[in-house]
């Protein structure tokens, strides 16, 4: 093993002065990565130059100029692939993606399903925020149904695309989702998800408070987080509440299964529902990313989390294979393999 | 030969020369044309192996559908393959065939335009029943309504006989029908005095594992065909070609896309640096990803993206992180790949971008070879957005201007367009294999952080190249995007000057590769009435062409472009050095057009829009009255 070196928040600093707008949600997500930097460096035995951050375009793809590691900001939609290049080609280095809701989701969904569904050990952050910020103002594939913007001023006609839902049929190995104001969640899973070998990505919510603003208050606001929002956790009981005193159950409605909000203390502790992030069946995971408020506490932390060997290191065993099999390829003999003849 | 001028082998009224005395001749072209599920492909590659290595030159030229398999019997599903064979140093396919072999009525109808007058007819009489014909949209029998009069016509039955001669083996139906192309095989290596063994040789190696008991029932196919060719006694007679005076080496046959694949092979040999390749299956550039696939053992990582933009994505990728970052497509694919090819101008990293050639517009022509992306590849993004364009100009030569692209790529850390096209990717020609270890070695720079940071945008003085620092290089740890960059630090920079001095620079950086490009060498005078100016797969026709005109007694000349971007550095001298210059190129005059804007010199086009190649013969007509009228122009 390497010797790993000591990292402080600073170091992951750079230089260049941040400028998204006061009061953006992006300044806490920066700041939760760069101050779990230094333990994931640890944790995943890397160095600093090791760990690569790349992004597409828009608000949240700026996000690399900030992080004084090295940094790729490159084209709209396209991160997921520059950064799959990248890390088949170098499977040592610690790959982050930096994209947006219209970004990933919109422009660059195709790119984001199949990252997922090859399994490339991508740490993939979603920035979320409803809307387009960087273009001033437009729907984006997450917005509410009706949402009045300046491309919609009579409300959008569309549904909006829930993350974890497209992550799940994308078989990501890796889901989860935090808010971007919560540090001490948002590190939890920052940090399991550098850890996690394979595809990973976290929703994040993140306020546009130019645009947006207020988005995700019914549950995101301080005031509101423990009654309007549960953070999973493997093995425990899905619970919530100042006291942890409601809870989700899980009933069978017309052949579908369906949770519903308990009172603790009015049922068997048995019958509440336990969060098993490992499931290889992903109909939990699912159904947990269905709940929403009003009516749910939105779900946090880790939705999934699974086994799978990833596309890079079994990339890199085909190459060591086939080594092995036919030993190190030699041009000249293999240019002549072909029916030759020869000409005095 | 009979008064309608057929011969048919089972008449007796035919007039046979049975003697085993052959002909001598200099070359034969000869095209196989058949139903697309009827293996013309194959037969076609077999019989030009097999002349490629009892020693002529050749150059071959396959036609296929883009149906996989379209309407049996139709004109759509017609495919066929061209084959030059020759005891002289050739260039070309040949413009008219001196045998035609047709399988069935349409493939007749389709093909016989182009068979030489006088040229010979092999034709399968158990094809042409009333509904063949009538699926090829003949009204009448052409075999006796005098249209194949002026041919020497064989109409031999080959289904039936070949049956006969695989009826004891397991074959369904089906299969036994498969063999006929190798019976017709073994007909056409009587009459070109072929020995069978190294056909039975290739036969046994396509048919192993599962398909292995097929191989004796097409031996026995491909001899039956020889044998009923030399017992009908109805060929008039036998051709025989010498053998070609080629330099000593050790040759084999290639294709343009076997010959891209094994030249970036070549390239991480000659850089030191990994080949990673990602690409969307396209025809005709799959190939590529084929070849490319199955060299795990070279360490070769390659990767079937999810789109187009996905595969160039994922080779920026990995040029950022220090590999050969290779993409390869067509047309269509280029133009989606076009943003983030800017994105690799804009961040500076070597990539290469192989487009083959097809038929446009939009899906246009997939099967067919044309040279319209050259404006596309030239100028086809947004802003001011150079990049080095290449190509080559045979089937072999697809190798050395795939190391001469990465070589062109590392050296100025630019994108660099390998353009080749569908006649070069599918065409073949004998080749001699080079020499890995003599080709000489890139020194490619791998800056580390140990004499403190680097300026990710400092340049060499040389090429005004960026270091290509790479992820993992403690200390040298900077961002790059797509952003405009300011000069040196690489910063974002919004600033205007500098924005315009960085457009320059990218500008000169690319102009200054002149600087490592060879100068355009001349075929004949240095100076002269006409230049023939060439660039891609015209390069043999044009050659033929200008060889036939010489003989003559004309003053011509040709070069042939393989650096498009930038020109050589004496182009212009050579443009000046001539009274007029002709470009001919497989679009509507694009090099032409480029020419002109530059050295603002008269050119004339040569245009050709029709997915084939040009004909020798539609070269030399253009030269001829180009430099007629000059003559009448001069005495008037």
């Amino acid at each position: 093993m390497s010797e790993v070196a000591e990292y402080t928040r600073k170091d992951f600093a750079s230089e260049q002065e941040v400028r998204w707008c006061p009061g953006c949600g992006d300044y806490s997500i920066l700041a939760q990565v760069q101050r779990v930097m230094p333990e994931i460096c640890i944790e995943t035995n890397q160095k600093k130059e090791d760990i690569v951050f790349i992004s597409g375009i828009g608000c949240s793809s700026r996000f690399p100029y900030y992080m004084d590691n090295f940094g790729f900001h490159t084209i709209h939609g396209r991160a997921p692939t520059i950064a799959s290049g990248l890390k088949l080609s170098r499977p040592n280095l610690q790959v982050w993606v930096v994209t947006g809701d219209g970004d990933a989701l919109s422009i660059g969904g195709n790119h984001l399903i199949h990252a997922l569904r090859r399994n490339v050990d991508l740490k993939i952050l979603l920035f979320n925020n409803q809307i387009y910020g960087l273009t001033k103002g437009q729907y984006s594939p997450t917005s509410k149904v009706g949402k009045k913007t300046k491309s919609s001023p009579l409300g959008t006609l569309e549904r909006p695309l829930n993350p974890v839902h497209l992550a799940i049929a994308s078989e990501a190995t890796f889901i989860a989702r935090a808010i971007a104001t919560e540090g001490t969640q948002m590190r939890d899973v920052l940090l399991q998800a550098a850890k996690h070998k394979g595809s990973a990505i976290i929703e994040i919510f993140q306020n546009c408070n130019v645009f947006n603003d207020g988005t995700f208050d019914a549950f995101a606001a301080k005031k509101n987080q423990l009654e309007n929002t549960v953070y999973l956790q493997h093995g425990e009981p899905v619970t919530f509440g100042k006291d942890n005193e409601k809870g989700i159950c899980i009933r069978t409605d017309h052949g579908a299964l369906e949770p519903y909000v308990v009172n603790v203390a009015d049922v068997d502790k048995s019958s509440i529902l336990v969060h098993d992030e490992q499931s290889p069946n992903a109909a939990l995971a699912y159904l947990l990313a269905q709940m929403d408020v009003p009516e749910f506490p939105v779900p946090l932390g880790v939705f999934r989390k699974i086994n799978r060997p990833s596309y890079d290191e079994l990339l890199e065993k085909q190459v060591k294979t086939a080594i092995e099999e036919r030993g190190p390829g030699d041009l000249n003999k293999y240019m002549r393999s072909a029916e030759t003849w020869t000409v005095s | 030969m009979s008064s309608d001028g057929s011969v048919s082998a089972d008449s007796d009224k035919t007039n046979i020369n049975g003697s085993d005395g052959f002909i001598e001749v200099e070359n034969v072209i000869i095209r196989f044309a058949g139903d697309s599920g009827d293996g013309m492909q194959v037969t076609g590659a077999m019989f030009s192996d097999n002349s490629a290595f009892v020693g002529h030159d050749i150059s071959t030229l396959p036609d296929f559908p883009a149906e996989i398999r379209a309407p049996a019997g139709t004109l759509p599903g017609v495919s066929s393959f061209q084959l030059n064979f020759s005891s002289l140093d050739i260039h070309t396919p040949g413009d008219q065939p001196d045998v035609l072999v047709a399988l069935n009525p349409a493939a007749l109808k389709v093909n016989l335009r182009d068979l030489k007058p006088g040229g010979t007819l092999i034709l399968n009489k158990d094809g042409f029943k009333k509904m063949d014909l009538k699926k090829a949209g003949y009204l009448e029998d052409p075999r006796e309504d005098g249209s194949l009069a002026g041919y020497q016509v064989y109409d031999l039955p080959i289904t039936s006989v070949c049956l006969a001669a695989v009826e004891n083996t397991d074959l369904t139906k089906r299969q036994a029908e498969l063999t006929k192309n190798m019976f017709t095989l073994g007909i056409i290596c009587w009459l070109f005095d072929r020995p069978l063994d190294l056909f039975e040789k290739r036969i046994k190696q396509v048919f192993t594992g599962k398909k292995e008991s097929l191989a004796a029932p097409n031996i026995l196919a491909l001899n039956a065909g020889y044998n009923f060719a030399d017992t009908i006694e109805a060929f008039v007679s036998r051709y025989s070609v010498g053998k070609v005076d080629l330099p000593p080496g050790e040759y084999r046959r290639i294709t343009g896309n076997e010959a891209t694949a094994l030249g970036f092979v070549a390239a991480a040999h000659v850089c030191g640096r990994p080949l990673f390749y990602a690409s969307y299956p396209i025809t005709p550039a799959s190939d590529i990803l084929h070849e490319l696939s199955k060299l795990r053992h070279f360490g070769i990582k390659t990767a079937q993206a999810e789109d187009e933009i996905s595969a160039v994505g994922m080779a920026i990728g990995a040029a950022y992180g220090g590999a050969l970052g290779l993409t390869g497509t067509s047309g269509p694919g280029v133009a989606l790949k076009a943003e983030a090819i800017g994105l690799a101008v804009m961040a500076e990293l070597p990539l290469v971008i192989a487009n083959v050639q097809r038929g446009g517009p939009s899906t246009g022509l997939p099967t067919k070879t044309e040279q319209a992306d050259l404006l596309q590849a030239i100028y086809g993004r947004n802003g001011e957005c150079p990049v080095i364009v290449v190509a080559p100009a045979t089937p072999g030569e697809c190798f050395d201007m795939a190391v001469e692209a990465f070589k062109l790529a590392v050296t100025y850390m630019t994108p660099v367009f390998f353009l080749s096209d569908g006649y070069l990717a599918n065409g073949s020609e004998p080749w001699l294999i080079p020499d890995l270890h003599k080709l000489d070695k890139l020194e490619v720079k791998a800056p580390t952080g140990e004499n403190g940071y680097i300026q990710p945008y400092s340049r060499d003085p040389q090429t005004q190249a960026r270091p290509w620092i790479v992820p993992g290089v403690a200390g040298l740890e900077h961002q790059i995007g797509g952003l405009e960059k300011e000069n040196i630090t690489g910063k974002v920079s919004y600033d205007s000057e500098n924005h315009e001095l960085m457009c320059k620079l990218r500008v000169s950086k690319v102009e200054g590769a002149v600087n490592s490009i060879p100068d355009l060498e001349m075929h004949g005078d240095e100076e002269g009435d006409l230049l023939v100016l060439g660039w891609g797969g015209t390069m043999g026709a044009i050659r033929h062409a200008v060889d036939n005109a010489r003989a003559k007694g004309y003053s011509v000349s040709s070069a042939h472009l393989r650096y498009l971007n930038p020109f050589p550095g004496n182009t212009e001298a050579v443009l000046r050095n001539f009274k007029q210059v002709l470009v001919p190129e497989l679009n509507l005059g694009q090099l032409r057009m480029i020419l002109r804007a530059k050295y603002l010199v008269d050119i004339e086009g040569l245009n050709k829009l029709q997915g084939q190649p040009f004909k020798t013969a539609e070269i030399e007509d253009k030269l001829y009255e180009m430099l007629e009228q000059k003559v009448r122009k001069v005495a008037s």
